[in-house]
């Protein structure tokens, strides 16, 4: 093969991997950002994977039986919502752990959504619009990896918000006060459950819409194996993320990336290790993990009353 | 008076916890027109109502113990570890290839060939974990359920790649396992000796758990590390060894499902028991003599799947359901358990 040829091979095959990282990065950005909202008030949850799988299902079913896929995301946020109240509620009981109530909703969010997502499995529910931003390009590879779905900016424009918002604003300042020190928040007369419930809840109004994501953009169907572990990856990208909405929008690309890594190789025809090649997020969670992560140093930016950073 | 209220004191909340996940789940069906009584009643019948329903769940509570031990024995040493079912499917990867080395031989030491591989496939998954955990600070509930991923995407590489049976056409499998190879049912009984197993292992655990030095000294790294550093104790051999352990129980159960149920490692051994292991350990709160009888319970739910479905239509996610709903109610009413317990 000629020079020529690999060169051709290589871009076409680094544009399908851009186009999949934009398209694979979006629920990873919507799940980031809610759980780093939750981190900030010091608690963590788990159960983002339920949600996501919850609210993947229940957006997919709304957009179904309304026609509006924008019901459908709401729907979806709102789930996550209840699940988060859920998870917010029972971590303020006395005694109960919050990893441990993460997990169990992580494993109730998903035989929810199984259940209730049987008889979607078939029919074809009406999905989000796409934006064309390669429309000015003559090449059908470029309009296609430009071809982006209108949530990827919404949660971009939300990443500079939260960016400004636990800064500036009075209740970002709160509830960082929160998990860095129940304490001394709760001597200036904070709310401390009440703000971390809330806290939590927003979360997973995120992570819900995330879900809706992908059953109403990409993969754009509803089934039983649609998310394995973006939710759960998503919670080792905040903490690479150092707790910084930016940074979350920027490792959620990478992690898109690295989603997209396996389809793209497909759709070029090599389709050897194509398992393998799947696996590739989680080979580079845990490598972001094993980098980010310094034994017998407090990792900077954490909030203080995370359990998960603690040792 | 006092020891029998210190012995039903964890009973109190566990029965209160049941008994809410059941009217949960009962409202759930209820609200959807699904007949909710006669479900809760099928349910039991499906679980313990007849020999079949009782073949049927302990041939599924015999994995629930080793996987549970998974979660269970870690959590002794403090680490909450989830990814049991990656050290499963490794386990059974590790067992299934060891047949194809071993043509003519007597089935016994082909067994404790591969149980052997098996458990130490499965050991060394879960105690990597515990090493990421102990050398580089990495958070191993995290980890352990990346690794499960990881696990997964290697034995559906290997088994619909180098390892897979030519003559397995829609369903990809490794090489079967020689008739003689089988493990086959106990006496008197259709349950496979995987309940053996799953029972005496738990047993011995038990015993390692509560009466051994190894077991007292893993119990003190999970209750303060720092402490049981300045005891002089080896932190991270005691982590990496209860991790290594937990994870071989897991494994053990990936070779039993390989040469006691599917005769070969396919996508269908992966049927979820590492994740319900994980609700198993919870609800006996990491006790392996608890596991067993938590086994039984929770594969009695798992069992009665497909009578839900023949009798009232009921999608099989029905008994996820209600296993999720029994965890998170479990978890709810820890906190009316007077006694302290360790928060893992």
């Amino acid at each position: 093969m000629s020079d020529g040829g690999d060169s051709l091979a290589f871009g076409s095959l680094a544009l399908a991997l851009l186009g999949g990282a934009l398209r694979v990065s979006t629920p990873f950005l919507f799940v980031s950002l809610g759980e780093c909202i939750t981190e900030k008030s010091g608690r963590i949850n788990l159960g983002l994977e339920g949600i996501l799988v919850l609210g993947a299902m229940s957006g997919y079913g709304v957009s179904l039986a309304s026609g509006s896929p924008w019901l459908g995301v709401l729907a979806a946020g709102l789930c996550g919502l209840v699940m988060g109240l859920l998870h917010g509620g029972l971590c303020s009981l006395a005694k109960v752990n919050d990893i441990a109530v993460g997990i169990s909703l992580m494993l109730f969010g998903t035989g929810l959504a199984f259940f209730l997502g049987k008889p979607l499995i078939q029919p074809q529910a009406p999905m989000l619009p796409s934006l064309e931003l390669g429309a000015w390009s003559d090449s059908a590879q470029l309009q296609s990896a430009l071809r982006i779905n209108v949530l990827l900016p919404l949660g971009l424009l939300l990443a500079l918000l939260l960016h400004w918002g636990f800064r500036a604003s009075r209740w970002g300042l709160a509830l960082r006060l929160v998990g860095d020190n129940a304490a001394a928040a709760r001597a200036l007369g904070y709310p401390v459950v009440a703000i971390r419930i809330g806290a939590t809840a927003a979360g997973g109004f995120l992570a819900g819409v995330g879900g809706a994501f992908l059953s109403l953009y990409y993969p754009g169907s509803w089934n039983e194996g649609l998310s394995s572990g973006q939710g759960l990856m998503a919670v080792a990208l905040v903490i690479f993320a150092r707790w910084n909405p930016l940074r979350c929008a920027l490792a959620a690309l990478l992690f898109g990336a690295a989603g997209a890594l396996g389809p793209a190789l497909q759709s070029q025809g090599i389709t050897a290790g194509y398992y393998l090649f799947n696996a590739a997020p989680y080979v580079l969670t845990l490598a972001l993990m094993a980098a980010s992560w310094m034994p017998g140093r407090s990792l900077a930016g954490a909030p203080g009353e995370l359990s998960l950073t603690q040792r | 008076m006092n020891a029998v209220r210190s012995l039903a004191a964890p009973f109190l909340p566990f029965s209160a916890a049941v008994l809410a996940a059941a009217l949960l789940f009962a409202l759930f069906l209820a609200a959807q027109g699904f007949p909710a009584l006669e479900a809760l009643e099928l349910v039991v019948e499906g679980a313990y109502g007849s020999s079949f329903a009782w073949q049927n769940t302990l041939s599924r509570a015999a994995p629930l113990m080793l996987t549970a031990l998974c979660v269970a024995l870690p959590a002794r040493a403090g680490l909450v570890i989830i990814g049991g079912e990656g050290a499963l499917a490794v386990g059974a990867l590790a067992a299934a290839v060891v047949p194809a080395a071993c043509a003519g031989w007597p089935a016994l030491p082909v067994h404790l060939l591969m149980a052997a591989a098996g458990f130490i496939a499965g050991g060394a998954w879960i105690a990597l974990s515990a090493w990421l955990r102990h050398a580089r600070g990495i958070n191993e509930t995290i980890s352990s359920l990346l690794l499960a991923y990881i696990g997964i995407a290697l034995f559906n590489f290997l088994v619909e790649g180098v390892l897979r049976d030519p003559a397995s056409l829609n369903k990809p499998s490794t090489t079967p396992l020689a008739e003689s190879f089988l493990i086959g049912a106990m006496p008197g009984m259709e349950v496979h000796w995987g309940l053996f197993w799953g029972v005496l292992i738990c047993l011995v655990m038990g015993f390692v758990v509560r009466q051994t030095v190894f077991g007292f000294a893993v119990g003190v790294v999970g209750g303060n590390p720092r402490a049981a550093m300045m005891a002089g104790l080896p932190v991270g051999g005691l982590i990496l060894a209860a991790c290594f352990l937990g994870g071989g129980a897991a494994g053990l159960a990936g070779m039993l499902e390989v040469a006691a149920v599917h005769g070969s490692a396919n996508a269908a051994l992966l049927a979820g028991y590492g994740y319900a292991g994980i609700l198993v350990s919870f609800a006996a709160r990491h006790n392996p003599l608890g596991i067993i009888a938590c086994a039984i319970l929770v594969g009695g739910i798992g069992a009665s799947g497909s009578l839900l479905q023949r009798r009232i239509d009921l999608p099989d996610a029905a008994t996820l359901v209600l296993q999720g709903g029994l965890f998170v109610a479990l978890l709810a009413f820890e906190t009316l358990n007077r006694k302290g317990v360790r928060r893992v």
